[in-house]
């Protein structure tokens, strides 16, 4: 409490000296660490539900069906939507040398508004109120506020970009952009419904079939694209430069790769249709512009490990720029792997797997999280005016324990998914199809529980994350042995 | 190269602009045609928009979110033929809004599970899918058998579809909330509504004839899924596929 009173004493007077509107960052960074928890926790839960049936608990509210939305949509949206607001936020003023547009009431309402979101959506989620959209599932009356809220979002975006104070707009407002308006445009196209009735809840889609599969996954896989994608490169752009202090290694391949990216994403959407019922001509350019998606993606991989050229030495004593390049790392693994899953002859065997679901935690765990984690870590001190984070050995063991998590996890996935796979596919000697169905999920069990308690793992970390930032926030600093700078520097001082 | 992006990166409507140009042009390749080409969906007899009942039970089944572990797509490999039955045409699904393909497969597909298993069976499994099968990891809906079913408003579920497009009558507008309890009422008098949705499964689902539950509803859901289409005569090359 101590430290609330603090701060909030503290506004008024760093306000005063400060040209930018920090407290509206402060609060989408509590927001972000608060969902992330509850995301990792429900996803533990949900993992454990698929190993053991009892935990469904026989009640409406809490079986898998309803509480897999809430976990994708609490780390998605509530979790990666508030470090991605909250940082761009920070970013956009301080690129642009100019305070936020529309004042400090605009954004307050874009923060409070999004919160109003996530518990309606979630709220729904539980009592089984959903579109069934994968990602989408908000009803349409959840779809209409978020309409709102992403408007004045825009509106407080681009209008900073419009009042700044600098001649260029920086590299990761493009790509905050990019993300800010691809996703308002997805999010309308795919949610045009019909309600039933003005006070109900349920509608109906405006497409119905293969257009409204079509569409869906034009929306899903755009949301990976550009939610997941392109806002996080934005905070890629702004932070890895920041820790490292050192410019982003190529302008020019920036440039080349932002375009690129934006363009060659929207085509990518196909890929989770293959040998469905979408026409082949649809298939088959999801399948090519995916395979050339591989290519922009590892341009910007490539950029930001590069930034650390001259710098690679502080990997070893600052875990919190580890974090950053770690997830840049797991950013380029699996968007090497998206290419290779989206080939039809790989897909065929991969799609309806637990292969898929490895694939996208090792984007969402491995990088989303990870650069939000680092993000985060560097915010905190400078947000709360503090010289330092409470312990760079919690930030340490936070991301051996998450990275670990990770590794248990997606291995896992990979054996499940594709043994599953090829079990469906297995013949026995006499042309009969050799397992049954259930046969192939009674093999799935022992890789459900690694999955489970390497998200445990993963949980345990963002446990110690929070710990460690409450601690800063309260200004307290962890007597410990500090990281050395070089091998063979002089001992520092032991820890009492 | 340089020297024309400055321009771009100077002005925030270039930017806004050339983002969604840019954003814009898959989408309109990809999407557009789908409702233009005329043979992206088949041309195929049988498949019918869903009865009341069988809507009341497809919105409860995407309530409870069975989307997520089933998918309703089975593709045109050998293995998914014998295991599920012929691949799911476009057809099929002409009457999905939305659509429940689905993406992962933690537990079989659905596309065509209409008339495989008996009601008493779905009734069982779904309150309890581990007393018919031991291994399996589905939760159980024992609160389905429990809650009478709300078909209230089910007229006017039938009006939104129908002015999205889906060609159901005046007649089976009118009929609506009789259709939705004869179809679960054992001895009703069935033969309208089996002209009107032929092929639907009726009679009582749940092992409760007086009680209408949401469990009716979703059996009789399922019991119709991928049976619409009589794959005796269906013949690919005529479907203009």
């Amino acid at each position: 409490m101590s430290a609330a009173t603090h701060t909030m004493g503290a506004v008024t007077h760093s306000e005063a000296r400060s040209p930018y509107l920090e407290d509206i960052v402060k609060k989408f960074t509590i927001a972000s660490v608060f969902w992330g928890i509850i995301g990792f926790l429900v996803g533990v839960y949900i993992a454990f539900q698929l190993a053991y049936p009892a935990l469904n608990l026989d009640l409406p509210w809490t079986t898998f069906g309803r509480l897999r939305p809430l976990h994708t949509s609490a780390v998605i949206f509530a979790f990666g939507g508030n470090v991605l607001i909250g940082t761009s936020f920070y970013v956009v003023q301080r690129t642009c040398r100019a305070s936020l547009f529309g004042g400090n009431s605009l954004a307050q309402f874009v923060f409070w508004g999004y919160q109003l979101f996530i518990v309606m959506a979630a709220l729904g989620y539980v009592t089984g109120v959903t579109q069934s959209r994968e990602y989408a599932e908000p009803e349409w009356f959840v779809d209409l506020w978020l309409t709102i809220v992403w408007v004045a979002y825009l509106a407080v975006f681009v209008g900073t970009l419009l009042k700044r104070r600098e001649p260029h707009i920086y590299v990761a407002n493009w790509f905050y952009l990019a993300f800010i308006i691809t996703i308002a445009l997805l999010h309308i196209g795919n949610n045009l419904a019909v309600p039933v009735s003005f006070f109900g809840s349920k509608s109906y889609s405006a497409y119905s079939g293969v257009q409204d599969a079509m569409t869906q996954w034009w929306y899903g896989h755009n949301a990976v694209g550009f939610f997941l994608t392109a806002g996080f490169l934005a905070i890629m752009y702004y932070f890895v430069p920041k820790r490292a202090e050192r410019p982003v290694y190529s302008y020019r391949l920036s440039i080349v790769h932002f375009w690129a990216l934006i363009f060659l994403y929207i085509w990518a959407g196909p890929h989770h249709l293959h040998y469905t019922a979408l026409p082949d001509w649809a298939q088959t350019l999801g399948m090519v512009f995916s395979v050339m998606l591989w290519m922009p993606s590892w341009g910007g991989m490539i950029n930001g490990i590069m930034t650390l050229s001259g710098a690679w030495e502080k990997l070893r004593t600052d875990p919190v720029l580890r974090f950053m390049v770690t997830s840049v790392g797991f950013y380029g693994m699996s968007t090497f792997e998206g290419p290779l899953m989206s080939i039809k002859a790989v897909n065929s065997l991969s799609h309806y797997t637990d292969w898929t679901i490895g694939h996208v935690h090792s984007g969402a765990l491995g990088w989303v999280a990870y650069i939000s984690f680092g993000a985060l870590y560097y915010l905190v001190p400078v947000l709360w005016k503090r010289t330092q984070l409470y312990s760079m050995r919690l930030v340490s063991y936070h991301f051996w324990i998450a990275s670990i998590g990770i590794v248990l996890y997606i291995a896992a996935m990979w054996i499940s998914g594709i043994m599953q796979g090829l079990m469906w596919r297995a013949y026995d000697e006499w042309g009969f199809l050799q397992y049954s169905f259930i046969e192939t999920v009674e093999a799935m069990h022992p890789y459900y529980v690694i999955r489970a308690f390497g998200g445990v793992l993963f949980l345990i970390g963002g446990l110690i994350m929070a710990y460690n930032m409450y601690r800063t926030v309260r200004g307290d600093v962890r007597v410990e042995k500090p990281f050395e700078a070089a091998p063979g520097a002089p001992n520092t001082v032991p820890a009492e | 190269m340089l020297k024309h992006h400055a321009k771009v990166e100077k002005n925030v409507l270039f930017l806004v602009l050339g983002i969604f140009l840019t954003v814009s042009i898959g989408g309109i390749v990809e999407i557009l045609p789908l409702f233009t080409i005329e043979s992206t969906i088949e041309k195929v007899k049988g498949v019918r928009p869903y009865s009341p009942l069988e809507l009341a039970g497809r919105n409860i089944y995407i309530r409870e979110g069975c989307y997520l572990c089933h998918s309703q797509m089975i593709r045109p490999f050998r293995d998914e033929s014998e295991r599920y039955g012929h691949y799911s045409l476009a057809a099929e699904s002409m009457y999905d809004r939305p659509f429940q393909w689905g993406s992962k497969r933690t537990g079989p597909d659905l596309a065509r599970v209409g008339g495989k298993y008996s009601n008493e069976w779905h009734t069982r499994h779904l309150v309890n899918p581990r007393s018919v099968v031991p291994e399996s990891v589905m939760p159980g809906y024992p609160h389905l058998a429990k809650t009478p079913l709300d078909g209230q408003d089910i007229a006017e579920h039938l009006k939104t579809l129908q002015f999205l497009g889906d060609p159901y009558t005046v007649e089976m507008i009118d009929n609506a909330r009789a259709d939705l309890a004869n179809q679960a009422t054992p001895d009703a008098d069935v033969d309208g509504l089996l002209a009107r949705y032929p092929k639907a499964a009726v009679g009582d689902f749940d092992g409760q004839p007086g009680r209408l539950t949401e469990m009716d509803a979703v059996i009789a859901y399922m019991q119709i899924l991928g049976r619409m289409v009589d794959f005796t005569d269906f013949d690919p090359a005529s479907a203009d596929r």
